[in-house]
């Protein structure tokens, strides 16, 4: 009794990557701690039975790999390739076979005699120069994990088996447990790892379930039991409330629900301002059949397909045949008046890419995008060929990340001509009315914004990396991620002078990076004049209610004034206490009555 | 029966894991003992692992050798997959 009430409340802070607040008991999923037991054994009884017990463990884990299959189902985009080739790997004989010779000659204990196959393998692997196949030593560690949980007995590490309603904690999640939190009953999640483009994150807001990641030590603060409150909106988790901090968030949560509810219904609502003022609204997706969760968020259109998830998680690549299954299914579902489908950004801090580039130093500014495009033109040309034919069925643009100079534009235009020259001599249909645009990304682009409109149909400008590019700071450097401030004066100052060589090339200017999701920052980008703004699906009712709530004038007049700041932060707090104050319900509160409290 | 033929892999990632499991299915299938040869190192064509850990990128070329009395309908499998890039382009 005396031990629950010593319990500290302890507010740790990480990155909400899927909004809503949610507070309950927590399960903490810990395969770190699924270490290998080593002993001897005596007596030939005791070792058969050894190798029995392995390949009892063996069965076991197939079976749980085949569950798993059978619940992603047919017709998944993800999931069930990799379970296949670690089904394989459990079968092979030489694996299965050297861990039982490890146990017979060496009487050993099934752990031990695994855990040395297991780095037999990792040590032909680290000979391999391929960066790609030595990665595969990963597929050997995964299914042995497998194997070590089942031969410990512990029934509650899958994902499927957890008890209902809880909120999960993990160091980290795989692909394999986030594709099965679709079937399950978890109401929020929290790990030590993580970014809002890692996969769970992604996940997370395709199907709407709270999520704060990077939180660096929740797995080992937090205790099965423990009752947390995760606020995915606000990056925040709350381990061990106290009752009144577990009211206030009770009341925190009605209230967003009833807000959700009532933004919800007013989404449909035109994106115009009092003053008349347009925003072309759109959603940024990873998955095709997130188009229609899109519509209902109020979305007019896709302003960024990211395709990357038609290549991860796939060992081989796409066929043309996919690529445009998916591209038919974004722009013909219902409500969506225009679709543009980025060309794969792979490469940087995007998962697995191809893991041939994932050993340069610096992969942001690596062999990535299309850099990589233009130097595999064979892989690019399936994708093109893929949208160009798609394009038919309805409004859609190309959209081409990490453009940095003229020459790049031009050498995709020609590749584009090419295809649309043999789909002719194919007598395949193309869309002729399919626009080229161009994210300006790179600091490069925005200087010569003036040469790329002359060469594009629109720009979108992303955020994420420009802000990365030109303030010189690695977003994932926890070091200096201080320094990363969308309403830096350089980067307001970059996005003005984009805005204004596109439109005076008569060129639209749309934006998609997280900065256009962001309610603080809705005003200020209306005000700096951009055409649209593209976002992910559950921000855009907040948006569009900031602009039908505001003027247009008033936007502007925002900008004049925060314009003429020198440092970043007096503009950063100039907007944030003009939006709070102006939409109290739609902007972010800040935590310092909460961290008094702490 | 004994076939042996050497093949330059052309699809773009080489003898991966999906890859991998591919061959093994076909492998697994016939009576024929299929062994895999790359560098002067043999593997059992029945092991995903033993294939993983030949290590064969883009552009390997690699023996393939089959033993029995469906060798040859083997060999010509095999010898449909690598030529199809493995369905991967």
């Amino acid at each position: 009794m005396d031990q629950e009430k010593i319990k500290k409340t302890v507010l740790l802070r990480g990155i909400g990557v899927s909004p809503g607040i949610v507070s309950g008991k927590a399960y903490v999923l810990d395969r770190r701690d699924v270490k290998a037991l080593h002993y001897n054994l005596y007596g030939k009884d005791v070792i058969e039975r050894e190798v029995e017990r392995f390949r009892k463990a063996l069965d076991e884990s197939e079976k749980e790999l085949l569950n798993i299959k059978e619940r992603l189902g047919e017709g998944e985009e993800i999931g069930p390739l990799f379970i296949d080739v670690q089904i394989m790997i459990l079968r092979d004989e030489k694996f299965v076979g050297s861990t039982v010779r490890n146990i017979r000659s060496r009487s050993i204990n099934a752990e031990w005699a695994l855990s040395l196959s297991v780095s037999r393998y990792r040590e032909m692997f680290e000979k391999i120069e391929d960066a790609y196949l030595k990665g595969r030593i990963k597929d050997i560690e995964d299914v042995a994990q497998i194997v070590f949980r089942n031969l410990s007995g512990d029934t509650h590490e899958s994902i499927v088996d957890i008890p209902d309603r809880v909120i999960l904690i993990a160091h980290d999640l795989s692909p394999a447990d986030t594709v099965q939190m679709k079937t399950e009953k978890i109401l929020a999640f929290a790990t030590d790892v993580g970014s809002k483009t890692s996969h769970t994150a992604i996940i997370a807001r395709a199907i709407e379930i709270p999520a704060t990641v990077g939180l660096k030590n929740v797995s080992e603060v937090v205790k099965t039991n423990d009752i947390v409150i995760i606020d995915g909106t606000w990056g925040t988790v709350i381990v061990n409330p106290d009752p009144e901090l577990i009211k206030r968030y009770e009341e925190k949560r009605r209230h967003y629900h009833i807000m959700e509810e009532d933004l919800n219904k007013e989404a449909p609502l035109p994106s115009v301002t009092k003053d008349g003022h347009r925003i072309g609204i759109g959603a940024n997706i990873e998955f095709s059949d997130e188009a229609v969760s899109a519509v209902s968020h109020g979305a007019n259109g896709v302003g960024l397909f990211r395709t990357e998830f038609i290549y991860i998680n796939k060992e081989q690549l796409p066929t043309e045949e996919e690529h445009y299954y998916h591209y038919q299914r974004v722009i013909e579902t219902e409500g969506i008046k225009w679709a543009t489908i980025r060309t794969f950004d792979l490469g940087g801090d995007k998962f697995i890419s191809d893991p041939r580039l994932a050993e340069e130093m610096n992969p942001a500014m690596g062999l990535r995008a299309v850099r990589y495009c233009l130097r595999e033109i064979d892989l690019f040309k399936v994708q093109i060929r893929a949208i160009l034919r798609a394009s038919v069925l309805g409004n859609t643009g190309i959209l081409i990340p990490m453009i940095s100079g003229v020459e790049e534009i031009r050498h995709v235009k020609e590749i584009i001509a090419e295809v649309k020259d043999e789909l002719k001599k194919e007598g395949k249909p193309y869309g002729e009315g399919i626009k080229l645009g161009i994210m300006i990304e790179v600091p490069s682009a925005v200087v010569i914004a003036d040469l790329l409109a002359r060469e594009v149909d629109f720009f979108s400008i992303g955020t994420n990396d420009l802000i990365q590019y030109s303030l010189a700071i690695d977003r994932v450097n926890e070091r200096v991620d201080y320094l990363y401030k969308p309403c830096h004066p350089a980067i307001l100052r970059l996005i003005k002078q984009v805005v204004e060589a596109g439109h005076r090339a008569g060129i639209k200017v749309a934006m998609c990076g997280e900065m256009a999701g962001d309610p603080l920052y809705a005003l200020v980008l209306m005000g700096l004049g951009l055409d649209g703004l593209s976002m992910t699906p559950l921000a855009i009712p907040r948006i569009k209610k900031i602009m039908r709530e505001s003027t247009y004038s008033e936007s502007t007049e925002l900008i004049q004034n925060i314009l003429g700041f020198m440092e970043a932060h007096e503009v950063e707090e100039y907007v944030r206490d003009y939006m709070t104050e102006r939409f109290p319900e739609l902007c972010p509160v800040n935590y310092e009555g909460l961290n008094e409290r702490i | 029966m004994r076939k042996e033929e050497n093949f330059t892999l052309k699809n773009e990632l080489g003898l991966h894991a999906r890859v991998a499991a591919m061959l093994v299915n076909v492998s697994s299938k016939y009576d024929a003992r299929i062994s895999f040869e790359k560098d002067g190192i043999e593997v059992d064509g029945t092991s995903i692992l033993d294939i993983l850990t030949l290590a064969c990128p883009k552009g390997s070329n690699i023996t393939i050798r089959a033993e029995g009395t469906d060798a040859d309908r083997a060999m010509k499998e095999f010898a449909r997959l690598i030529e199809n890039k493995f369905g991967e382009d």
